[in-house]
């Protein structure tokens, strides 16, 4: 910067620059002092901006956060979360207004331990800062206006989740409900469950709530619907009928297949074991396997399906997808994509390094129940402004198609003769028509373990043609009960749940 | 200066065809700094309480009329004074106080009403040196008084009980005021009447080592002497951002009356050991460096944020435009978040702009300072005028390149703006000296004048 115009030559002594030289020099040392100044606050104000925002120790986003009521989540159009002030730095928390019925759904949004699930997923429209919901986005900036926090519309039937938890009850599980058609989720429960709204705040309650959780061996904080695999067990044999439908291994439900009894598998002198002796012949139909569970028949038709065909149909349905996101995302269930015959025997009929989430067989029944159109599993229907108006619906989506309604109409039939006939009796509805498979999975050092009780079913008015309006999947973990199997204990929860959405 | 050239043709009396004053351009500017001040009081009430807070009339009253008697005795005894000076101090002033009156909105005890009455005892200080003093070349008679008087004034809160680890505050019942504040105008009179007198011998004798000219002991003597007091006092009281003015002073105002480049390089050899020998025994001052180098070690090793940090959190948070008087966090700085760390309230509330402009006020009074100096012709008054402006442009660079995590942080007023009444009152009285200067510089021969 020039200071001024120079006033004369004005030399110092012997030659030297006078002090209107060396003043002018100063001044512009002077200068850059400032300039320098002004080149730090642009580093730390533009270029380190977003990194200092979003420190871990810089409360102000927390506070931001928390500066105003924050959204909702609604459950059928009411509202179950709320937000009451707390007279803190942190001016509104988070309060749940049935919190372990909906802990499943919602997650949690705490002043301390941060936002998970749908809380978590949404944040910035349930805070207000996503720029979705503000009106004239550079009017907004200019007056700072901060939007009222959106709400979040679930797809969740409450009738359904209230009968998912209480068919749980005290028992460790979970269960997942969906609307074929449109891959809507409609239930999804995890027992023992928690309440988010115990550790909302900042205060040593709210902290020793959350110690108390972390701590409980049970686990009420792990999400077992959507974040936890089980072995499937013979819940998995639907997907290797619908394989060996597909591929035209099996092509009459009715007739025999070339199963042999017993069936020694491939490269090994182990015979594949049935639970029930009614299985222990040759030339089962695949009907006839299904209804009785056949380990040794279903474990040779997915040998003969062949690995390709069947990690193809598996993957139909979710397996092997590390990004499922409903869009909460799942754990990534698995089903081997390298395995010698014995291994894929095995893993046919849901035993081996199979493993899956009660939301990915849920598809499985969803893909029977909707001529093998597997649909993206959603948990949001549309989010909203604070005032109710629409800012983005979600629409179904095609997740993969599975097979063709050819074989959805077999696999159907199986289904219906499982329950109407097999092991699955305990899910019958009177008025309407259900289809189901049940499962009964070791796990544990030397199936030590209790085992998994599985069931998978779908279900529609009696005598309708319509897509089954519901899909389920119950696992239940780790029971008190002395008879543990899909049939006994998993069965009767799908069908309450089933009821309730048939009911509505 | 297009802005200031086209609002003196508007403001022109009709008469004046002769050179002009400037005095309706300052009157114009004032009263724009005061709307400037009153427009925040009232965005401060309307941020926080959705309405214009009841004493904004109060205090816009206040300032006003503080800034209109300044103008009025500009107007009568500095008529040819620099017509930016007293709206920049006036404005300065107006945002500090703003500020202030913003922070005293959190938690803690109210400083608003105290700056503002520090405020007009400096306006009035403005006032009386203009009216007593009226040829600042007097200052030079009383150079040695005045060494020997800020020399007292900083040994004397040795006595008195250290704040926040420096001991630079006398506290006298519920008053209490930092004395170096006082004596870095003391000791800038004495450097520039010594180096005025002193100049030729300091930049002709000596012997040359390598490729400077160092100057003989006997000359060089006194002023390093009385320097290496202040020095040695103030690193007593671990006041290193006060020693490093001072320091930068003295080889500011050294070089400008000598133009020996090897001035400059003796200061930053001296500073470079100062500062190593000080980082070293100085815990205090080794921490600061520590936290310098890692602002956010802090966090990183889970003790949470430091002071420097929440400060980098401010400014970061503030970005381009700022979130607006009253709707920022710099509370969460924790202490001295209206003195020591007030920038970064302007940095989060007022953004990046803000900060700009506040610097840039900053930039315009040292250049107007030191276009002063320069324009003046007795030796005395050109080295105090560029001293006084190197003492504001290096106080701004050492306090706010602390904040900012440019350089260590030292524990320093940011000039008019943060609280404390020693800082305000000081800064009135320089601001007094260059207007009393400029008023000299700038006068027209007597011929025209006639």
């Amino acid at each position: 910067m020039r200071l001024t115009r120079p006033e004369g030559t004005n030399g110092g002594p012997d030659g030297l620059p006078g002090i209107s030289t060396t003043g002018r020099r100063a001044g512009t040392f002077c200068m850059l002092l400032i300039v320098a100044l002004a080149l730090q606050a642009t580093r730390v104000q533009v270029f380190q901006k977003n990194e200092l925002d979003h420190n871990a120790a810089n409360q102000r986003a927390t506070i931001q956060r928390y500066s105003q009521p924050r959204g909702n989540l609604l459950v059928a159009g009411q509202p179950v979360t709320g937000s009451a002030p707390t007279g803190g730095r942190y001016a509104y928390k988070r309060t749940y207004a049935d919190g372990p019925l909906y802990a499943a759904v919602t997650g949690y949004s705490s002043q301390t331990y941060g936002n998970t699930q749908l809380e978590g997923v949404y944040d910035d429209v349930l805070s207000g800062t996503d720029p979705k919901l503000a009106g004239w986005a550079v009017w907004d900036a200019v007056t700072r206006q901060q939007q009222p926090g959106g709400d979040v519309v679930t797809t969740i039937d409450p009738a359904a989740q209230r009968a998912a938890v209480q068919g749980l009850g005290s028992q460790k599980g979970a269960v997942a409900a969906i609307e074929p058609a449109t891959g809507r989720i409609l239930a999804l429960a995890s027992t023992p469950s928690y309440d988010p709204g115990s550790f909302a705040g900042t205060s040593t309650a709210d902290q020793n709530a959350w110690k108390r959780l972390q701590d409980d061996p049970d686990q009420p904080m792990l999400n077992r619907a959507l974040r936890q695999i089980y072995p499937p067990g013979s819940t998995f044999k639907v997907v290797t009928a619908a394989a060996a439908l597909a591929s035209g291994v099996v092509t009459d439900i009715d007739a025999p297949t070339d199963a042999p009894y017993p069936y020694v598998m491939p490269g090994t002198t182990t015979p594949l074991t049935n639970d029930t002796s009614a299985c222990n012949q040759a030339g089962l139909s695949l009907d006839e396997a299904m209804t009785l569970s056949c380990n040794s028949v279903m474990g040779y038709l997915g040998v003969q399906t062949g690995l390709d065909r069947m990690t193809a149909m598996a993957r139909n349905f979710g397996f092997n997808d590390a990004r499922l996101d409903v869009p909460v995302r799942a754990a990534r269930s698995n089903f081997d994509t390298e395995m010698n015959k014995s291994q894929l025997a095995l893993s046919s009929i849901g035993q081996y390094d199979t493993a899956a989430t009660p939301l990915v067989m849920a598809m499985v029944a969803a893909g029977a129940a909707n001529d093998g159109q597997v649909m993206s599993p959603q948990l949001v229907d549309r989010l909203t402004k604070a005032d109710g108006s629409q800012v983005q619906l979600m629409h179904p989506s095609l997740y993969h198609q599975a097979f063709g309604a050819g074989v959805a109409q077999q696999l159907r039939q199986l289904m219906v003769d499982v329950v109407e006939n097999g092991t699955g009796r305990n899910a019958r509805i009177p008025g309407a028509e259900v289809g189901g498979k049940t499962g009964t999975a070791q796990h544990g050092v030397d199936n030590s373990g209790t085992p998994y009780a599985w069931f998978i079913a779908w279900a529609r008015p009696a005598g309708s043609t319509a897509t089954p309006p519901v899909a389920v999947a119950v696992v239940v973990a780790d029971s008190q009960a002395t008879d543990v199997t899909g049939g006994g204990l998993a069965a009767p929860i799908a069908r309450s749940v089933m009821q309730a959405v048939l009911n509505r | 200066m297009v802005a200031t050239d086209s609002a003196t043709r508007a403001a022109r009396a009709p008469r004046a065809r002769r050179a002009r004053t400037g005095r309706w351009t300052e009157l114009v500017l004032v009263l724009a700094a005061v709307g400037i001040a009153v427009f925040g009081y009232v965005e401060v009430g309307v941020n926080i309480d959705g309405q214009a807070p009841p004493d904004a009339a109060q205090y816009g009253a206040a300032l006003g009329v503080l800034a209109l008697l300044a103008h009025a005795a500009v107007r009568w005894r500095a008529t040819w004074a620099d017509p930016l000076l007293l709206p920049i101090a006036v404005l300065l002033n107006g945002i500090g106080l703003v500020v202030i009156y913003r922070l005293d909105r959190n938690p803690g005890s109210a400083a608003a009403p105290t700056q503002l009455l520090w405020s007009t005892l400096g306006v009035g200080l403005f006032i009386a040196v203009l009216l007593l003093l009226r040829d600042h070349r007097r200052l030079q008679r009383y150079a040695y008084v005045g060494a020997f008087v800020a020399l007292v004034l900083l040994v004397l809160p040795v006595f008195f009980p250290p704040v926040y680890g420096s001991r630079i505050w006398i506290t006298l019942g519920p008053l209490s005021f930092q004395p170096g504040e006082f004596a870095k105008v003391l000791l800038a009179i004495f450097f520039a009447a010594y180096l005025a007198a002193h100049r030729d011998a300091l930049a002709l004798t000596g012997r040359r080592v390598l490729w400077f000219q160092l100057p003989l002991g006997r000359v060089l003597g006194p002023v390093l002497l009385i320097w290496a007091a202040f020095v040695g006092v103030l690193v007593l009281e671990t006041d290193l951002g006060t020693s490093l003015l001072f320091f930068g002073l003295f080889v500011v105002m050294l070089y400008v009356a000598t133009a020996r480049t090897g001035w400059i390089v003796i200061g930053l050899l001296l500073s470079a050991l100062a500062a190593v020998g000080v980082g070293w025994l100085s815990p205090h001052v080794h921490s600061r460096v520590t936290e310098w180098l890692h602002p956010l070690a802090s966090i990183e090793a889970g003790q949470g944020a430091n002071q420097i940090a929440q400060s980098l959190f401010a400014f970061a948070w503030g970005g381009q435009l700022g979130t607006g008087l009253g709707l920022g966090h710099s509370a969460l700085i924790g202490f001295a978040t209206k003195s020591d760390f007030i920038l970064a309230t302007v940095g989060e509330e007022l953004g990046l702009t803000g900060l700009f402009a506040v610097l840039l006020l900053y930039a315009l009074l040292v250049a107007r300072g030191f276009r002063t100096g320069i324009a003046l012709r007795d030796p005395f008054g050109r080295l105090l005028a560029i001293g006084l402006a190197a003492l504001v442009a290096i106080q701004v660079f050492v306090v706010a390149g602390g904040v900012l995590d440019l350089i260590p942080l030292t524990g320093m007023t940011l000039p008019f703006i943060a609280q404390g009444g020693s800082s305000v009152v000081t800064n009135w009285i320089i601001v007094a000296l260059l207007v009393r200067m400029s008023d000299l510089a700038r006068r027209p021969a007597p011929e025209e004048d006639a």
